[in-house]
């Protein structure tokens, strides 16, 4: 068993997996969590709309819904990549 | 005023029924006067898994349309004292529950009783719902597997924004994680995600960890709540839950891998 755990090791085990699997989907979950359904769409039309200028990465959109006192703000937030390219 | 505890978990079949049942026979075994609620509605089993199936006449749906009063359905157990359950409807369809209803009936229920516990549905839906809206605090009943993890996060955010706590903006539900079905030697093999994993992904407070246990299958075939089988280890971390949803502060067993020693060989002698 021993010698069997010294070649397991070297790999992940898959508790290891899908602990790193649970914590990304949870996280990217959390953050449309108390929005309106709309919200998840708007963002990959938006993303749609923002690659027709710049190229950006999947994640690059990101929208939050906060609260400040009675307000709601939409919060949009675009990571440009390094060197804006415009792609055709 | 009484308590209003619902188990609720999103996915299904990870042991809200067996839990509700466990739980609420517990609180009633202190000495707390407890109703067991089934919300599941079209799929009762609560009934079964308490063991007062044949003793069913009226339901919570026949109590919400006034067709019948709560003294006609409430069903008494017949091994613990004050402890009762509200069986769900058979036959009709799930829309039949609404929210005005349902208050009614848990605000007469609260003018005597100590502990309302409701058994969930599985889902995000409507029945869910309902069951988790009066609630003040909640059982989020989770096994070690991705899915129902990530199931019983999005529970942990409806119970935030959907409650009537939430949209009274008053204190926030209770929450408690019961993490079932849990099995260590397969945590220590690094086949099944840890208590400690699924405590740091849904980071909100362990009320227990149960085993998983061939004991839980022979107290339902029996219809007798997992936590009236004192010697099974099941049975034991049902009452540890118990204990401290009640505010006791007890070491978590049942989480490591039981060593064969001498002493667990003797113990199997003696018992
Ligand atoms: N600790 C345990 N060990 C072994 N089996 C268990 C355990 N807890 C629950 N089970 C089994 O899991 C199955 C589902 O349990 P249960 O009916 O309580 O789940 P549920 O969440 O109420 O399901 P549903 O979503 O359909 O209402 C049952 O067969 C039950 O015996
Ligand atoms: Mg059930």
């Amino acid at each position: 068993m021993r010698f069997l755990d010294f070649f397991r090791n070297n790999r992940k085990t898959t508790a290891t997996v899908a602990k790193e699997r649970l914590q990304i989907i949870v996280a990217r979950e959390r953050t449309t969590r108390n929005g309106p359904d709309y919200l998840p769409m708007m963002k990959e039309e938006l993303l749609l709309v923002v690659r027709k200028y710049i190229q950006v990465e999947d994640g690059a959109v990101k929208v939050q819904l906060d609260k400040e006192g009675d307000c709601e703000v939409l919060e949009l937030n675009i990571t440009l990549p390094d060197e804006p390219t415009a792609s055709s | 005023m009484a308590e209003v505890i619902v188990i609720t978990s999103g996915k299904g079949g990870v042991g809200k029924t067996t839990t509700s049942a466990a739980i609420g026979t517990g609180l009633a075994m202190r000495g707390y006067k407890t109703v067991v609620i089934d919300f599941d509605v079209g799929l009762r089993n609560l009934d079964l898994i308490m063991g007062c199936e044949r003793r069913v006449v009226y339901d919570f749906v026949n109590v919400i349309r006034n067709e019948a009063n709560l003294n006609q359905s409430l069903i008494r157990d017949k091994r613990v004292e004050d402890l009762f359950i509200l069986p769900a409807s058979q036959t009709r369809d799930k829309d039949t529950l609404d929210i005005e209803g349902v208050e009614r009936v848990i605000n007469q229920l609260a003018e005597s009783f100590d502990y309302i516990v409701c058994d969930s549905p599985a889902g995000i839906e409507r029945g869910a719902f309902m069951a988790m809206y009066f609630a003040d605090q909640a059982v989020v009943v989770t096994n070690p597997e991705v899915s129902s993890v990530r199931d019983s996060d999005r529970i942990l955010g409806l119970l935030a924004s959907k409650t009537r706590r939430a949209e009274e903006g008053r204190e926030p539900v209770k929450e408690h994680l019961l993490l079932t079905r849990y099995e260590p030697a397969r945590v220590e093999k690094g086949e099944m995600l840890s208590v400690d994993d699924v405590k740091e992904i849904l980071a909100i407070p362990l009320l227990g960890v149960i085993p998983e246990s061939k004991d839980v299958l022979q107290a339902s075939n029996a219809g007798s709540p997992i936590i009236l089988a004192s010697e099974s280890d099941a049975g034991q971390a049902y009452e540890d839950a118990v204990s401290r949803l009640l505010g006791e502060d007890l070491v978590h067993r049942f989480v490591e891998v039981e060593k064969k020693g001498f002493f667990n060989k003797f113990r199997l002698f003696r018992s």
